[in-house]
């Protein structure tokens, strides 16, 4: 038995004996005076060849995980066919006189080289699709065929998976994907994802064929694997998989469902989301609105201020896919670790109690006024409420207010719709937990970030791993915190919630809707276990 | 020739499946289509080539549409962008 470390890209268990996928790179040999005539006509057949095979792919991937996941090979035929790709192989073929082989090995990393020098990891990411468009042609020309068929349902051990071949695989013959290298945003990884099939990556030994009919235990909740396990340990992960299985049809169940306690409470069980597109899974996962939509991501990784326009498509795009179902837009909550270049904030000894969120924006009124004239535009496309982070002093609300009402005057002035929005705010500094009574009589909602406010109610550094085990949203003055939040929002007639990860917790939920909470927003990933949670709670008892 | 400006809306930029699209749409003209983003260019049926203007959310591209059914295209390029990229 032997017990091996890695990261879990998706959760889930497995048991069962292992397939090495051998797919080590090969050695490619330069030759050079080569006949140009006969490596042209190698490099046009693989060509033809890897184009059938993609073709194949696409269809495969299309019926069993959808169109989105198919486009990733959509994307690597065009690459195919891309002419300064092509240009670059017949180049080192006709003038050059080299071995197909080896000018498209070439050719491909000029290309992955050039998507690597981008300062964007999207387009860095790209390099491994090239890459891969490369191998199956050289494969193809070689003629080594890919061997990834198998009887039983096994566990896929590889070096690296590309996504190619990750699809390739029959998905109801794999039970879990191990590999030593990758990255949790890679294509394979959302493919692994979009199968739904337990992976762990960077396992921490050497994957090779001595692995190939051992027995494992893929545990991708932990991010381990036991090699030879013992009869009681395959006996305790099997189990535990049947449980899960049972779990996930039982909590599939509650697809459509309402989130309402035994006594007839409804609780607005929300999501956080930090981008567009994730409207796609809040709306998959059955989640009933959004509790917090991160704004940050418009203003970073670019090199300057995203203009009113660009805010006003990214509001609409969400407002408008939700439909009805609220949708609360955090304004921007940068500084501290969150950090873009153009923003110009000089270096603090403390960014956490420094300058950011909403003092940045009331210090530049006008690029806070651009993005609350965006958000009051997109405003007739759906349900928006709009919530201000980091507020310590009645001041500060009262502010915020006046700028939000500035920019409604001007809106009306220039005969531009709007909708009366509500507006809430973020309570997650122990000034506003000391002020919330005030706060209340201010604003029409809060929500707990209670990330922050652990961080700052305990004095515990969320980036200090020395600290790390001290840092605990259930610490007692935490939850005194958050029972005297709901108190002094109810005592005023409005509704709080909690939008830190402490919401996800599901182990929680009870005892927070006990102490009143109207509102979880959570990841949406676990909507159906918490909403589990919220429909056995009883609050009459 | 005709010349149409855009701003990328689509808040993830030109990535791989907006240029696919685009390259495909651009293929359907009789026309060339030049892609400019500052002083660097690429030709609208080179898929790496675009890819490679790293053009992000926010950006403004340059297209130059030249050839026998340049007013058609340009109309249909217009549109195409606006819902797509």
């Amino acid at each position: 038995m032997k017990h091996i470390n890695g990261k879990s890209i998706n959760k889930g268990v497995a048991v069962g004996k292992i397939f090495f996928f051998n797919n080590a790179k090969i050695e490619i040999e330069r030759k050079e005076n080569c006949n140009s005539e006969e490596e042209l006509q190698k490099f046009n057949d693989a060509k033809a060849k890897a184009y059938d095979q993609l073709s194949a792919l696409y269809e495969k991937l299309l019926s069993s995980v959808g169109e989105e996941e198919a486009g990733i090979i959509e994307v690597q035929q065009m690459f195919l066919e891309d002419e300064d790709y092509n240009d670059a192989v017949l180049n080192a073929i006709n003038n050059e006189k080299l071995n197909a082989e080896y000018a498209v090995e070439q050719a491909g990393e000029t290309i992955a080289n050039i998507f690597l020098s981008m300062d964007d990891v999207y387009m860095q990411g790209r390099a491994s699709d090239i890459r891969d468009i490369s191998t199956r042609i050289y494969r193809n020309i070689l003629g080594i065929e890919d061997n990834v068929d198998f009887d039983e349902p096994m566990i896929v051990v590889a070096e690296d998976l590309t996504p190619s071949e990750t699809s390739a695989f029959n998905k109801d013959k794999i039970l879990a994907f191990v590999t030593k290298l990758g990255t949790d945003t890679s294509h394979t990884a959302i493919l692994a994802r979009n199968m739904d099939i337990p992976s762990i990556i960077n396992v921490d030994i050497d994957v090779d064929d001595s692995l190939s009919n051992q027995m494992a235990i893929v545990d991708a909740i932990d991010g381990t694997m036991i090699l030879n396990p013992t009869d009681e340990q395959v006996a305790k992960y099997t189990q535990l998989q049947k449980e899960l299985e049972e779990e996930k049809s039982k909590l599939g169940e509650l697809v459509g469902k309402e989130d309402v306690t035994l006594d007839g409470k409804k609780i607005k069980l929300y999501s956080n989301i930090g981008r567009v597109e994730d409207v796609e899974d809040v709306l998959a996962n059955d989640s009933k609105g959004i509790g917090l939509f991160r704004s940050e991501f418009l203003y970073m990784g670019r090199d300057n201020y995203p203009t009113e326009d660009e805010q006003f498509e990214a509001y609409k795009a969400v407002l408008s896919k939700m439909g009805d179902k609220p949708v609360i837009i955090r304004t921007l909550d940068i500084g501290a670790d969150k950090k873009a270049d153009y923003f110009n904030i000089e270096e603090e000894e403390n960014p956490a109690l420094g300058y950011r969120a909403i003092r940045i924006c009331l210090d530049r009124p006008e690029m806070f006024k651009t993005q609350l004239r965006a958000l009051y535009r997109a405003s007739v496309y759906g349900n928006l409420l709009i919530m201000f982070p980091m507020i310590i002093s009645v001041e500060e609300i009262k502010k915020c207010k006046e700028i939000a009402k500035e920019v409604r005057e001007e809106l009306k002035a220039e005969g531009i719709d709007f909708k009366e929005v509500s507006l809430g705010i973020m309570i997650e500094t122990p000034a506003s937990v000391m002020l919330s009574d005030a706060l209340a009589k201010e604003v029409d909602f809060f929500s707990v970030g209670t990330n922050d406010l652990t961080q700052y109610t305990l004095a515990v550094d969320r980036q200090n791993k020395v600290i790390a085990d001290m840092f605990s949203a259930k610490h007692p003055a935490v939850l005194t915190a958050l029972q005297m939040i709901v108190d002094n929002a109810h005592k005023n007639g409005i509704w709080a919630g909690i939008c830190g990860e402490l919401a996800s917790d599901s182990t929680i939920t009870k005892e927070l809707l006990k102490m009143g909470y109207d509102e979880l927003s959570i990841s949406s990933a676990k909507t159906l276990e918490v909403r589990k949670e919220i429909r056995e709670t009883d609050l009459s008892k | 020739m005709v010349e149409i400006k855009h701003i990328i809306n689509d808040p993830a930029g030109i990535h791989a499946r907006p240029s696919t699209k685009l390259v495909k749409e651009i293929g359907t003209y009789e026309s060339t289509v030049m892609i400019s983003k500052g002083d660097k260019k690429a030709e609208g049926k080179k898929l790496i080539a675009i890819m490679s203007l790293g053009a992000k959310c926010g950006d403004e591209l340059t297209f130059t549409i030249e050839g026998a059914d340049e007013a058609e295209a340009s109309e249909k390029l217009k549109a195409f962008l606006s819902e797509n990229i």
